[in-house]
């Protein structure tokens, strides 16, 4: 009786168990994403939430330069400063353009200046979130 | 250029930015999301609020 029971439950387990497929798009959408913010939904003709997002992720990213936040580099210090580069670098290449210009490495001369950080690290890390969601339209998890 | 914001006025831009985002990514449909980005964006200002009122209390 219990085994006809278990036998009878392994095809439903195998099933959640199984890894979702690994298509084109599974792979494309997250990795375009996480490089321009957006275009992983944008690829998958999800026009209107793919533009709200590059325009969120590139506004907040914007206004943390403007702000004269500080960009972190690449570094192997302190775990603040290694969290405030993984943070950054979920920007994909707004954190290359900004790395090749030279950008966001200014004296902080007014006290908002601060704020202009933690927008480009909170940029970033939206921008992780936005192609792991990517991922999940891409691989049927979400319409 | 420079942006120089007020501390609440960069509190409401980011509230809207990680809202927008936050609508999107964690629910489905469009209305959910919509709501769930207006919910958020209410936490994000309350939260803004009560913070600031538990400074004022231990400023006192």
């Amino acid at each position: 009786m219990a085994n006809s029971s278990t036998a009878k439950n392994e095809p439903v387990a195998a099933a959640k168990d199984a890894a979702p497929p690994l298509t084109t798009m599974a792979v494309l959408a997250p990795a375009i994403g996480w490089f321009i913010p957006g275009a992983g939904h944008l690829i998958q003709k999800r026009w209107g939430r793919g533009l709200l997002l590059m325009a969120s992720v590139v506004t907040m990213f914007v206004l943390g330069l403007l702000m004269q936040g500080h960009v972190y580099q690449p570094n192997g210090g302190d775990i603040l400063d290694i969290l405030g580069f993984v943070g950054d670098v979920g920007a994909g290449a707004l954190y290359i353009v900004v790395q090749v210009m030279n950008w966001g490495q200014g004296a902080i001369s007014h006290a908002t200046a601060d704020y202009g950080t933690k927008y480009l690290i909170v940029a970033g890390l939206l921008n992780f979130i936005s192609a792991a969601d990517a991922y999940h339209i891409a691989i049927g998890k979400k319409p | 250029m420079i942006f120089t914001p007020s501390h609440f006025t960069a509190a409401l831009l980011f509230s809207v930015f990680a809202s927008i985002v936050f609508g999107i990514t964690q629910r489905s449909t469009s209305r959910d999301q919509l709501l769930y980005g207006l919910y958020c964006f209410a936490m994000f200002v309350g939260g803004v609020f009560a913070a600031g009122w538990v400074m004022w209390i231990l400023r006192r």
